[in-house]
């Protein structure tokens, strides 16, 4: 059976300046595997700069991979060309950080749910289209006669967010890509776009890579987690593992840092060291031992992943003493 | 409450005239802060809770107006200020630190010339000498190296350039300082540390913090005191303990049911319904739509904002009912 994704050592470098380059390394070495008939919620995790972004954008063909290759049911994503460039064009579907700007003032709403239709001659005629459209606005939530016919200006962001939802729907897609979908949207409508998303996984069989700064929504609606910095795999497996006992000294500062709405847990348990970024780690070693209160000679060398439960591993030197995982290995460790 | 308030408003009213009709985004919202504490000011997109902000330095601008009120800081009506006293009072009594940090600083400019120019404005007297110390300060105290003082904003991390804003903020010591949403753009690392830097220099200059934002969780960990806004109007304002433990507003009690937490995962319990336009408040109680305990009374008349027994103040009619039933029973 071939994989719906795989990511096979995946690195991209952006390099800028003519005469003398400097590059950054966004993302490295990264590989993974999603499966066709086991639809899953996957988190990245990061802090901007962490290379999460550049994954989505490597992920939907609009940037091509430095080293590595990126197949979709098999097929290197930077080779589909015809048909079958098309199909990915469908079946792989994104929704984006901003409600705001992905539309256009100058159309009603109902233009962002036709023109894929068309364009993917997905009905004949046009009440085709228009059940189409109103099967796929009832799926997230909203009222068809409520929205259609509208202009974005008259609607919520949480309403617009959802219709980003809903046109990706129309598509009958395999694999949703959502970058920060809730990060601009009010606390209380997070809610509901989360559960849109999930409804999607459990109803519709759509595997989502859902990417986000934001571990409490990764811990609400994933499977699974993968925390990046710097474009390195820092930890690895459960979400519920990962978030509860976290073990890189990186997801604990993260997981520490986050502003529970608890009054019983308060920040401040473990001190941040207010280290400023050491300017770009020229290094091969650990991309956060400039930071890391753990830091040691060793980490000048890169750590491997190591696999510290069945679902769970870090790149981490503490760790040691436990298996090393390869890292083409990664998806292992990620429960669907 | 014994201590004098550091910050008085008093019935603040603020309307938008657009081509649709006036759009009341501040009804009479009345509020007191004492030096030292810190408000935290919740609400939906729309609920007025960035004109307050606006309103309380007079930066809101056409088709805005407002239309009455007073905020007194320090026994000062800001709202009676000639516009050039009051250009003087932003920043030496009240001062701002902006959403967006990346866009607020100049980009052409040294760090430290933009806050020389600030102190320049109002203390012209000032020597060189003394501003150039004045802003090292003001670094210092932002956990920021001297070095920052010659930098240009583009050699700075997005979190440094949030605390080269809470910097330029606190240059004259301001008794008041407004935090609209300071980390909304920030990962949760840089933020823990943007909001430990406000609540360091507020505790060396006593100031009264003013936080806005909907980041309950946020508000869990730094401010005092929670006021929840809807629909221009005040809806709860209590304690950050009462207000996690026992909401009183049903919209505030929705708002904490919506919270996420590490207990109930897979939870979602969204707030059902949409804010309101404002163009189109709903009769009596704004909330009533939406409200699970809406009663015939919500629809028609509009609570007041009530000081509870336990210090708390709600603006709903359950609890109006609650004292009159105590007062029949006594």
């Amino acid at each position: 059976m071939t994989p719906l994704l795989e990511l096979q050592t995946v690195t991209k470098v952006y390099t800028r300046g003519v005469i003398s380059k400097s590059s950054n390394v966004a993302l490295q070495n990264v590989s993974l595997t999603l499966n066709e008939d086991e639809p899953t919620i996957l988190t990245v995790a990061g802090e901007s700069g962490s290379g999460k972004t550049t994954l989505a954008m490597l992920l939907l063909g609009f940037i091509e991979p430095t080293e590595g290759r990126i197949l979709y049911k098999g097929q290197d994503i930077r080779r589909l060309r015809g048909a079958a460039r098309l199909t990915f064009r469908r079946e792989v579907q994104a929704v984006f950080q901003d409600p705001f700007a992905v539309f256009n003032p100058f159309y009603t709403v109902d233009h962002l749910l036709s023109v894929p239709i068309e364009r993917f001659k997905l009905a004949r005629s046009k009440a085709e289209a228009r059940a189409k459209m109103d099967e796929a606005l009832t799926a997230v939530g909203l009222r068809p006669e409520d929205i259609l016919g509208r202009f974005p200006h008259q609607l919520s962001g949480g309403q617009r967010q959802r219709i980003n939802v809903a046109r990706a729907l129309v598509l009958r897609p395999r694999l949703l890509i959502a970058d920060e979908p809730v990060s601009m949207v009010d606390a209380s409508l997070r809610a509901t776009i989360l559960e849109t998303l999930r409804n999607l996984q459990r109803n519709y069989g759509v595997s989502i890579i859902y990417i986000t700064h934001d571990l409490t929504t990764a811990y609400h609606i994933a499977n699974s987690i993968i925390v990046l910095y710097r474009g390195t795999v820092m930890e690895a497996g459960d979400v519920d593992r990962v978030i509860k006992q976290p073990q890189h000294p990186y997801t604990r500062l993260l997981i520490d840092s986050i502003p529970w709405p608890d009054l019983s847990r308060r920040w401040g348990e473990h001190e941040i060291p207010a280290k400023e970024y050491a300017e770009v780690v020229s290094g091969t070693g650990c991309k956060f031992s400039p930071r890391c209160p753990h830091a040691m000679d060793k980490c000048n060398t890169p750590p491997p992943l190591f696999r510290i439960d069945a679902h769970q591993a870090a790149s981490c030197f503490l760790y040691e003493q436990r298996p090393a995982l390869a890292p083409e290995r990664l998806s292992e460790l990620l429960p669907v | 409450m014994s201590h004098n308030p550091i910050l008085q408003i008093n019935d603040l009213q603020v309307s938008y005239y657009t081509d649709a009709g006036r759009a009341i985004a501040l009804n009479k919202v009345s509020l007191a802060l004492e030096a030292g504490t810190k408000l935290g000011l919740v609400g939906e997109s729309g609920s007025g809770k960035s004109t307050m902000a606006l309103a309380m330095l007079r930066m809101i601008k056409p088709p805005g107006r407002i239309e009455g009120g007073q905020v007194l800081v320090g026994g000062t009506d800001l709202m009676a200020l000639s516009e050039e006293d009051m250009l003087r009072a932003r920043l030496s009594k009240i001062a701002y630190i902006p959403q967006g940090a990346m866009n607020s600083l100049n980009p052409v400019m040294r760090i430290g010339a933009q806050m020389i120019d600030a102190i320049k404005a109002h203390l012209p007297g000032e020597s060189r000498a003394a501003m150039r110390e004045r802003a090292l300060q003001a670094l210092a105290s932002v956990d920021l190296k001297r070095a920052v003082f010659r930098l240009y904003p583009h050699e700075l991390s997005g979190g440094m350039k949030q605390r080269v804003c809470i910097a330029i903020g606190i240059l004259l010591r301001p008794q008041v300082i407004i935090a609209d949403e300071p980390t909304s753009a920030l990962d949760v690392v840089t933020q823990r540390q943007v909001m430990e830097t406000i609540d360091r220099v507020q505790d060396q200059i006593g100031a009264a913090v003013i936080l806005i934002g909907h980041d309950m969780g946020l508000m869990a960990q730094f401010v005092d005191k929670v006021a929840v806004m809807y629909a221009g109007r005040l809806a709860e304002l209590s304690s950050v303990r009462a207000m996690f433990s026992n909401p009183g507003h049903p919209y505030a009690q929705a708002l904490i049911a919506s919270l996420p937490s590490l207990e109930n995962k897979g939870v979602f319990q969204g707030i059902p319904g949409l804010a309101p336009s404002l163009l189109r408040i709903p009769s009596g109680c704004a909330f009533h739509p939406r409200c699970p305990h809406a009663m015939e009374k919500c629809m028609r008349v509009r609570p007041d904002l009530e000081q509870l027994a336990d210090g708390r103040m709600v603006a709903c009619h359950l609890y109006a009912q609650q004292e009159v039933v105590h007062d029949a029973a006594a």
